[in-house]
């Protein structure tokens, strides 16, 4: 069985339909890429996984592990292992970000009819992951996201993948606002999370990040559907020629 | 009400003779239902108390004959209360001056132990003091006797009349005097029972007191009397949390709390209330009309903190008499309504003293069909020359149908003063809510997380193991709130 399977999706923003029709398969252990021009549909196919409430699933399913996505509340998604890098990830005032992480954390282990993990517990899970992936304990005891620059944000969003370890991974527009070296760094982190059982769906306009995360599938979505597929090579076209190309 | 009205319901309530024969039923000790001189004279009575006391029970009582009741006062309406229809005096049965927690109802503790408050343990392992009040007499105290090697008096009310006479009388009623307002002067007449502190000169507490308040039997009113009297350079942190079990009808809840903090004492007051909300359609729930005010000698410092969950009506100011020069006020407030909860709820800082100054941080959450309103008055007499102010209000609402307001009011006789004021309304955004959802937390987890996130600022104020406590019941409170 697939890690997920997207049959004939289509989902509208009110009246105005923005995925007419999406298939996408994706393998556990693979790596696809979701390439296409601004208001293509990318982020809402992204935001319809998660199950955003802002969009609408008029007609198809999403299976994850057999399972039928569209019927889940955001949270039960999020729990069975789903997860999306979020591209602006919002601010949270007078909450820690370690006291939001533990709280995450244990919502899925709860999920999972696993006991929660106490304090002392909860500490060396995240101070293992933080420190391979390079963050400072200072972000941890800051509040969530609360005047973290561009950069901080979207690494303590690896973090958190890397703490709630979910099988299917959506990085959406990760290197938006990122600088090189800051973009090296966050794929630094996705790379370590690479395992068999976990899958990824990278979302971007942009290339540069492929060169640090290695995709396994590059596909061009276009006005609502996926146009074409293909190796990385897909993505070098884009560089080279732009979306205008693919019809 | 017009003045024959007025003048007819005084003539019937003094000569309503006590109808049910209460001689007989002196053995449960519940004085039948109903208000009246004989009601007071049976309280007074059951509680030995000395005739000085009874008189001024009576001459309040005579006054709130006077008084109309407030029912649709600010943002707060409720029906006419029935005061013939109330118990003023109940104690549980086989209650006989326990001397240790041994000797106490089993089922009393049992009753607290479902209430999270198990006195046993807590008295080993949190190093609190607690008086609890089980209904109107209090039932259990412990480490009064490491208090007292200090010379510190933390007793029942009951017990300090009987024990400390001299004190009771000299300040009982002096910051918040029986004619004060219509239900302190309710509480003035009938008072049950509650908690007495002195803190003798030069004293610091070396653990926080606690008093757990509880009502249990059907349609008791509870009406407690809280003096903490703070001596000269002394300190104390006093707790004050309360539950009551779920009811149908509404109860009443009158209490009055008056803080006496002499030249450069502190003292620090904390209350968490979850007393019974009603249900969601806004059925049953307690009335909790309290009067809170402490007065401030010189250099003296009195901080309020509150985080008010409960009751279907809130409707309390505690606040600051800042007499004495340099003096300081302090209220932190949380105040979260859902369903059909009212809360009306803020303080007053009154600047008196030279160079007195002031800080409020209000935080009030409305969710459901409630209404919560923060009002404040910050006054600054002639005399109170370079005081200052600082206030901070901020409302979040949870959903459409609720409601927040803000009723600030600042007067200024001293033409020194020094005002600092910021007020915000927000809503909890769908981006946040969406957000913490994708990291598997339920809605209600959501904004339970974004709420407590919100009060940070008090909630930080609390000593700790009441901020935990408080952390939960928001969340509890909150249940319901959203989807």
């Amino acid at each position: 069985m697939p890690l997920l399977e997207i049959k004939n999706l289509r989902t509208s923003i009110g009246k105005r339909e923005i995925l007419k029709g999406v298939n996408l398969t994706i393998e556990a252990g693979t790596t696809h890429v979701i390439m296409g021009p601004n208001g293509s549909g990318k982020s809402t196919l992204s935001n319809v996984i998660v199950g955003n409430p802002l969009y609408q699933v008029s007609e198809g399913e999403i299976l994850f592990k057999g399972k039928n996505l569209v019927e889940m509340t955001p949270d039960i998604r999020a729990n069975e292992g789903v997860f999306m890098a979020f591209q602006n990830p919002v601010e949270v005032e007078g909450v820690s970000y370690a006291s939001f992480l533990k709280q995450a954390l244990n919502a899925k282990r709860a999920y999972l009819n696993l006991p929660p993990l106490d304090a002392m517990h909860f500490l060396k899970h995240i101070k293992m992951r933080a420190e391979a992936l390079n963050i400072s304990n200072d972000l941890l005891k800051r509040f969530l996201n609360v005047g973290f620059s561009g950069g901080e944000k979207k690494r303590m969003e690896t973090l958190q993948m890397a703490v709630l370890e979910p099988d299917f991974c959506i990085l959406d527009e990760l290197d938006s606002g990122l600088d090189v070296d800051a973009l090296k760094e966050v794929s630094v982190g996705v790379n370590l999370m690479k395992e068999k059982q976990r899958a990824f769906l990278l979302i971007t306009h942009y290339e540069k990040l492929l060169e640090y995360v290695k995709p396994d599938f590059v596909h061009i979505l276009k006005d609502g559907r996926l146009v074409q597929s293909g190796g990385k090579e897909l993505a070098d076209k884009v560089y080279k020629e732009g979306f205008g190309v693919f019809e | 009400m017009s003045k024959e009205e007025f003048i007819s319901k005084i003539k019937r309530l003094s000569e309503e003779k006590y109808q049910y024969g209460f001689a007989s039923d002196i053995d449960s000790n519940t004085a039948p239902k109903g208000l009246s001189e004989d009601i007071i004279r049976f309280i007074s009575a059951q509680k030995k108390e000395p005739e000085w006391l009874l008189e001024r029970r009576l001459k309040a009582y005579r006054h709130w004959l006077t008084l109309e009741e407030p029912h649709h006062w600010g943002k707060i309406s409720y029906p006419p209360i029935d005061y013939q229809d109330i118990y003023y005096y109940a104690s549980p049965k086989k209650q006989n001056a326990p001397k240790s927690l041994d000797e106490v109802d089993p089922d009393l503790l049992e009753a607290y132990k479902k209430l999270g408050i198990p006195l046993k343990e807590q008295e080993v392992l949190a190093g609190v003091a607690v008086d609890a009040v089980f209904d109107s007499v209090s039932v259990a105290t412990t480490y009064k006797d490491r208090l007292k090697k200090m010379g510190i008096i933390f007793c029942s009310m009951g017990e300090a009349v009987q024990e400390y006479p001299e004190l009771i009388k000299e300040y009982m009623g002096t910051v918040v005097p029986y004619m004060d307002n219509y239900f302190a002067c309710l509480n003035s007449a009938v008072f049950s029972d509650g908690t007495f502190v002195y803190i003798p000169k030069g004293v610091r507490s070396p653990m926080d007191l606690s008093s757990y308040f509880r009502m249990n039997t059907k349609k008791a009113g509870q009406f407690e009397r809280t003096l903490i009297v703070a001596d000269e350079d002394s300190y104390v942190s006093y707790l004050e949390g309360c539950t009551a079990p779920q009811r149908d009808e509404n109860q009443l809840h009158g209490a009055v709390v008056e803080i006496v903090v002499k030249d450069r004492a502190e003292v620090k007051y904390s209350t968490v209330q979850n007393w019974f909300p009603g249900d969601k359609n806004g059925q049953g729930g307690i009335y909790n009309f309290v009067t809170k005010r402490g007065v401030c000698f010189d250099d003296a410092k009195l901080s309020w903190t509150q985080v008010e969950t409960g009751s279907a009506i809130t409707w309390k100011y505690p606040s600051c008499v800042l007499k004495g020069d340099r003096s300081r006020g302090e209220f932190y407030s949380v105040a979260l309504t859902n369903n059909y909860q009212q809360a009306d709820t803020g303080t007053k800082m009154i600047h008196l003293g030279k160079e007195t100054s002031s800080l409020i941080i209000s935080k009030g959450i409305s969710a459901g069909n409630s209404n919560s309103t923060y009002r404040g008055l910050v006054r600054f007499s002639k005399n109170a020359k370079n005081a200052k102010n600082s206030s901070k209000c901020d409302s979040l609402l949870i959903g459409n149908k609720c409601g927040a307001h803000t009723v600030p009011v600042f007067e200024d006789a001293s033409k020194t003063a020094v005002l600092e004021h910021e007020a915000t309304t927000s809503k909890i955004s769908e981006d946040q809510l969406f957000y913490l959802e994708q990291r598997g937390l339920t809605e209600e987890q959501a904004t339970a997380l974004i709420v407590n996130g919100f009060c940070k600022e008090v909630m930080q104020k609390l000593p700790m193991e009441f901020a935990v406590e408080a952390v939960s019941l928001i969340g509890l409170t909150l249940e319901g709130s959203v989807g």
